[in-house]
């Protein structure tokens, strides 16, 4: 049976086409959730796509963290049910606290639009299976409030445990605490990170690479295992 | 009706980036002697009815569980014109 991958928009989503696109393009079947719908429409996996809901107003993702959907999208996650946060999701994530830490402005405060190169450093979670551990990937990089922060302890714990997913692998771009670019909670199954790997499935668009592909592959594969 | 302000800032260990870009066009301005600058939110809550220690109690659910994000930012709530006066 096709796994079927939920993507949700919140007012301001700019990235859940491409979210929905790159599902397809993995193989599962796509399904659009909306923000004010508590139904996941039983979906076996969520996707927080990137953009600014709710203008970013009050923090990034914020305002979102309390919408309908996210109540089930909480209750779910913390059930086991995988769900990747990606740039704006990422954000949501950490204000919902299924993902520890903060999000605040670039320590540059310039928005940065560029391709960047990432290092898998946990090959382990629902979300990147289909990765080593220590592959370099490049995939677009785009955000104005994309400085992970976090205190000393939880930083230490995120590494003892080996949940810093992704760390930048060359210039850290926005200031990120120990250059943490997406991490993972404890169980793996919820992961965010602040690079675009929907922006990079098929080699006509984005870096020319398909190096996102692997995310979307990685949970297929795990939700026909499971 | 009664007026709580709420401030919210960056707790001190964290960078403020914006402060910072604000203190650095200081001199330039001539505006001199200013060693430091960081930049918080303010949040004036209009109340309907009074101010008690009930609705001062919801306050400060709201400032931990919204308006702040504790993780990063720390806030104090004070009532700013009592019920009644001018």
């Amino acid at each position: 049976m096709t796994s079927r991958i939920g993507v949700v928009t919140f007012p301001g989503t700019l990235d859940d086409q491409d979210a929905l696109r790159a599902v397809r393009v993995a193989g599962a079947e796509p399904v659009s959730l909306w923000h004010r719908d508590k139904d996941l429409h039983q979906v076996d996996a969520v996707v927080l796509a990137g953009g600014f809901s709710y203008g970013d107003y009050l923090r990034a993702g914020a305002i979102s963290r309390f919408s309908p959907v996210m109540e089930t999208v909480i209750e779910q996650a913390r059930a086991g049910m995988p769900v990747l946060g990606i740039c704006n999701g990422f954000q949501i994530l950490t204000e919902a606290h299924l993902l520890p830490g903060a999000m605040l402005r670039n320590n540059h405060l310039h928005f940065i639009c560029r391709d960047q190169k990432l290092r898998v450093e946990n090959a382990e979670t629902a979300w990147t299976s289909d990765y080593t551990q220590g592959q370099e990937i490049s995939v677009p990089l785009k955000n104005m409030d994309g400085r992970y922060t976090a205190d000393e302890r939880t930083l230490d714990e995120l590494e003892a445990e080996g949940r810093v997913a992704f760390r930048y692998a060359d210039a850290n771009p926005n200031g990120s605490l120990r250059d943490i670019a997406g991490i993972t909670n404890a169980a793996g199954n919820v992961v965010g990170l602040m690079p675009h790997p929907e922006h990079a499935v098929e080699p006509l668009v984005g870096t020319g690479r398909t190096d996102g592909l692997g995310f979307f592959t990685s949970i297929i594969k795990k939700l026909v295992n499971a | 009706m009664a007026r709580v302000v709420v401030d919210v800032m960056l707790k001190p260990e964290i960078l403020d980036p914006q402060g910072q870009a604000v203190q650095r066009a200081l001199p330039r301005l001539g505006f001199d002697g200013i060693a430091d600058v960081r930049q918080g939110k303010r949040f004036e809550l209009e109340v309907e009815g009074p101010v008690d220690d009930a609705a001062l109690a919801r306050i400060n659910e709201m400032a931990e569980t919204f308006l702040a994000n504790t993780v990063i930012e720390d806030f104090t709530v004070r009532i700013e014109t009592a019920e009644g006066s001018k």
